[in-house]
């Protein structure tokens, strides 16, 4: 009918909330790869990431009404689909044998204030633009991202893969803000390291001599 | 500034989420430690690749056809026949 002009989030929120599956499916098949990624980024398993998925979209159907800002469709959706991808990985993790008291000492906070001091300083060769026209770097990138611990991992993923808010992504995740930005920066300069020796000049062209 | 209070304010300088006096200190700092520089911009280079690398995974086409259907079924249930 309207065709040429993509509908923005917010518009199809509108209009599914009035009645309109066609509007609802629009939202669905406009963002379930990235709820897809996402779920699988969390959850490691193709079957429990479809569930994952198919249960964050059925809950937004049902709470439609209650997401005030359209606009931030998206970002809610992954919410929701972040803490299903919770509670499937604390489904596992809750073993028979294991006391309430270890179950609850799993989600402690450790010391989250030391940062670790960058190791190797190393310039890289080249600028991301560059290195994205090469295959390989996608799969070197997948595979620094999934050597991350899972509660960096999915900080990382939320701020700087899906940019949602450090204010979304406390809430997706059950943490403070400021856990949110420890975990983060940690996350940041884990990859760092990673992708550094890798795309880092040699130690025979570094600028910087020891 | 020393080295290891930039560290603590890294991810903030690089969001761009920080006053300018602790802005003006920072880069200060930088100018004069080309350590500072470089892991500044490798840690700039990292966020990057990630940002512009699209990694987005396809959902397997009978997952997709099983969302699909049970989106309709729920919207059904929901909400009659409607368009």
């Amino acid at each position: 009918m309207w065709g040429a002009v993509e509908q923005s989030d917010a518009e199809l929120v509108e209009r599914a909330r009035a009645g309109d599956l066609s509007a609802f499916e629009a939202l669905v098949s406009r963002h379930e790869n990235r709820v897809w990624t996402l779920a699988k980024q969390i959850v490691r398993h193709d079957e429990d990431a479809a569930d994952v998925v198919q249960d964050a979209f059925l809950t937004a159907l049902e709470h439609l009404q209650e997401l005030r800002d359209g606009e931030r469709f998206g970002a809610w959706l992954k919410q929701i689909a972040t803490r299903l991808a919770y509670r499937v990985l604390e489904k596992r993790r809750r073993m028979p044998t294991q006391s309430l008291e270890a179950l609850l000492n799993e989600g402690a906070e450790e010391d989250e204030e030391h940062i670790p001091h960058p190791e190797l300083i190393a310039d890289w060769r080249d600028s991301p633009e560059a290195l994205l026209q090469r295959k390989e770097t996608m799969r070197i990138i997948e595979q620094a991202l999934s050597e991350l611990p899972e509660k960096y991992r999915a900080v990382f993923w939320l701020r700087d893969v899906e940019q949602l808010s450090t204010r979304e992504t406390a809430e997706a995740l059950g943490i403070s803000e400021a856990n949110v930005k420890v975990r983060l920066l940690r996350a940041r300069l884990m990859l760092r390291e990673k992708l550094t020796q890798i795309f880092g000049a040699d130690a025979s062209q570094q600028l910087i001599s020891e | 500034m020393r080295c290891e209070q930039l560290l603590r304010i890294l991810g903030d300088y690089i969001d761009g989420e920080i006053d300018p006096q602790m802005c003006e200190l920072f880069e200060r700092h930088m100018a004069q430690c080309p350590r500072c520089q470089v892991v500044v911009d490798t840690l700039r280079r990292t966020i990057a690749l990630y940002r512009e690398g699209e990694l987005v995974f396809e959902m397997p086409l009978p997952f997709r056809e099983r969302l699909h259907q049970a989106i309709r079924q729920r919207w059904q249930e929901k909400f009659g026949s409607q368009k």
